[in-house]
């Protein structure tokens, strides 16, 4: 960290409370740190003591910062809450462009913003529009609530494409109730259980001691089972908008259903860029969570680059979202531009790292689809399972392909053709 | 035991772990104030370095608890050794002269004669030479619920045994836990903890370490050698070359005999230094002999 001037040393009853402010301003920009910690922190520079800045500094880091994405927004609170005592207009500054005519120019250093908004208490902050540019206008209609079967089964078979307004939102409604039933792994925990395969030989010698030492019966304990993690990586670019926003949907109903099932679900978004949306799946109501998703996806419905969106993927998440076993879902046409070795070369990586890679594919409905385009032709190989995913009965069918580990969809199929061409 | 931040540079330096001051604060807190150290970083930073260090630095034992999924209470605290209490139990049957009471034969089989103690019970033994360090590597592999139980363990330092009653460490153990970021460890654990990233040295501090590390390299070749994985750590690869990478690889240009980087040495021990079958073959060709270029050009001509 850059060196800063001495600090003029406050009385000691200020400097726990100007400890407990700052920790405010990090607790407004997103940091979770409780009281506990400020006790600690007000504990931590006594004992550290004030000789330099920079020791100051760390002393406080060690405290309140517990995640790396962290450092940058504490470094710069530190610097807005530590260092000048004009930190307000220098926050202003960097909030309101209108007055920054006044200070010296600078560019904003990244989270200064995030650090300016927290300090002032999001008071100034200028009014973020509560939905995206993109997301649909908010409806006005009456629908009938009164559903036949017949209707909700030709809603079931309907492309997600060719639905009208009222129809989404139906859909919406019936993908909330879905579900995605998986198969347990074993882990290598052990449980009691009367009809295990090995001995648990702390049960049996506790029930040998009450019997003075007589061992009846061998107690028997068994290998727990354990829910897998399901990764959804989903294309949102404009080939895709349609499937990719009801499928949003499907995923927030996947990641928020009680009981058993997936241990964790995670969420990425791609078009250009890569986004990891899983924080805002956890939200409980759907259209907050898809908005929040959406404002921090930049790129909806711009064009695809799969290839390097799975390259930002395996570089840096995969060791971190696939390390117990996880399924993938990657939603995808497939129609890329980029270079197709590069584009295959992430493909067999992701499949290597994943316990079973499922490509949903919407353009699959199309009576004679053909693996004609490159994108296509270099994903193919390296999935475990190809199928359609452009209504809601193709995602229910997902549910069997779950259950069933050899399922592979048109995959075989597919591949011949490509072979015998 | 060091008693301000300088002391503990000067303590690690003498041990041979080049530390920045960020490293020496938090661990300086975490003897003064008895909390957990939770490091965080990339593998092959010298998390689990500091560990042993600082036990070797302080006089002290270290207890490494090596986490992988299922890890769980009995392995990590303590277990009966039920075989040898089965034996017990049949050789008193067998002494059949005179029947023995019930609670003596209880009484001798949960004893610490049957006692087979883990590393987290082991940490709270008490020790002449002050309490041990108990490293805790790569609490990323475990599963969440054995996490849960390490909140207890690491707040109050004392274990039930229904057998034995409570047993609580004298005085409590220095507590280094480490995670490579494979997943994120829950919050709450993380709280209890004082917390720092250990990043990546810069050219400075990584030529120190490799001198500590490496005395018999050339001074210009280590030059070398540290601009160049410096420089490699740019490149887009999918793992990026740790200290310790640094170090194996100045060992295998030692033990080769190599005065001078070239592209085709770089090419006979890239496998000192990348580990991942892509990021080598990214390496080959043209791609060595240019990042050798750049990482000369950063080091300035031959002195």
């Amino acid at each position: 960290m850059p060196e800063y001037p001495p600090l003029p040393l406050p009385e000691a009853p200020r400097l726990a409370q100007n400890i407990t402010h700052f920790a405010r301003g990090l607790r407004r920009a997103g940091l979770p740190i409780g009281p506990g910690r400020v006790a600690e922190a007000v504990a931590a520079v006594a004992t550290a003591g004030f000789t330099s800045k920079q020791d100051f500094y760390w002393t406080l880091h060690a405290c309140f910062v517990s995640k790396p994405e962290h450092r940058q927004v504490f470094a710069q609170i530190f610097r807005l809450y530590w260092r000048d005592p004009r930190f307000l207009e220098h926050m202003m500054a960097a909030m309101l462009p209108a007055i920054r005519g006044t200070q010296e120019e600078k560019a904003a250093k990244p989270a200064q913003k995030r650090a300016a908004e927290a300090l002032l208490d999001g008071a100034e902050a200028p009014d973020r529009p509560d939905q995206p540019e993109g997301e649909e206008p908010p409806e006005q209609l009456e629908l009938n609530a009164e559903l036949t079967m017949s209707r909700e089964e030709r809603l079931r078979q309907l492309d997600f494409e060719q639905m009208s307004t009222a129809e989404v939102a139906e859909a919406k409604r019936m993908l909330a109730k879905m579900q995605l039933p998986i198969r347990p792994i074993q882990s290598r925990r052990l449980i009691a259980s009367a009809a295990g395969n090995r001995i648990n030989w702390r049960r049996t010698m506790a029930q040998a001691a009450r019997q003075g030492g007589e061992i009846t019966t061998l107690a028997r304990a068994q290998r727990r089972l354990r829910w897998p993690n399901l990764v959804v990586i989903c294309d949102i670019s404009g080939s895709m908008s349609q499937y990719s926003r009801l499928i949003l949907h499907f995923l927030h109903a996947v990641a928020n259903r009680k009981g058993p099932g997936w241990a964790r679900v995670h969420g990425f978004t791609f078009g250009t860029r890569l986004t990891n949306i899983t924080r805002h799946l956890g939200q409980r109501d759907v259209d907050a969570a898809l908005a929040a998703a959406g404002a921090e996806a930049q790129d909806w419905e711009g064009g695809t680059r799969i290839g390097a969106c799975l390259h930002d993927f395996n570089r840096d998440w995969s060791r971190r979202v696939m390390g117990q076993g996880a399924v993938v879902l990657l939603i995808t046409d497939g129609l890329d531009r980029d270079d197709s070795d590069q584009l295959s070369a992430e493909m067999q990586r992701l499949h290597l790292s994943a316990r079973r890679l499922i490509w949903l594919n919407p353009l699959l409905r199309f009576d004679g689809f053909a693996p004609k385009a490159r994108g296509i032709r270099a994903m193919l190989p390296h999935v475990d399972s190809f199928r359609a995913g452009h209504s809601i009965a193709a995602l229910q069918d997902l549910a069997d392909v779950l259950t069933r580990a050899e399922d592979s969809g048109e995959k075989r199929r597919l591949m011949q053709m490509l072979t015998s061409e | 035991m060091p008693g301000s931040i300088d002391a503990v540079e000067t303590l690690l330096t003498e041990a041979g772990y080049v530390a920045d001051r960020g490293l020496a604060t938090v661990v300086f807190l975490s003897l003064r104030l008895g909390r957990p150290l939770f490091l965080e970083g990339e593998a092959g930073v010298g998390k689990t370095e500091i560990a042993k260090t600082l036990a070797a630095a302080l006089g002290r034992r270290l207890i490494r608890l090596q986490c992988y999924e299922g890890l769980d209470a009995s392995s990590a605290v303590y277990e009966w050794n039920f075989a040898a209490q089965m034996i017990a139990i049949r050789a008193a049957e067998a002494d059949a002269g005179e029947p023995r009471d019930r609670a003596a034969l209880q009484a001798e089989l949960f004893s610490d004669d049957y006692l087979i103690r883990r590393p987290l019970l082991e940490a709270m033994q008490p020790d002449p030479a002050g309490a041990p360090i108990l490293l805790i590597d790569e609490l990323d592999r475990t599963d969440e619920p054995f996490e849960a139980f390490l909140l207890e363990a690491l707040s109050d330092f004392q274990v039930t045994i229904p057998e034995l009653g409570t047993i609580k460490a004298p005085e409590p153990p220095i507590v280094i836990l480490t995670s490579n970021r494979t997943r994120e460890v829950h919050d709450a654990l993380k709280r209890r903890c004082l917390y720092h990233w250990v990043d990546y040295p810069d050219f400075d501090r990584e030529m120190e370490i490799l001198t500590a590390r490496a005395p018999g390299l050339a001074p210009r070749l280590s030059q070398e050698v540290v601009a160049f994985v410096q420089a490699l750590r740019t490149e887009d690869l999918f793992k990026h070359p740790g200290i310790a990478e640094t170090i194996d690889w100045a060992n295998c240009l030692l033990a080769l005999d190599v005065i001078d980087l070239s592209p085709e040495v770089i090419a006979d021990t890239l496998g000192a230094i990348l580990k991942y079958q892509d990021d080598i073959s990214r390496l080959q060709g043209s791609e060595a002999k240019r990042i050798l270029d750049q990482a000369r050009a950063t080091l300035g001509p031959t002195g």
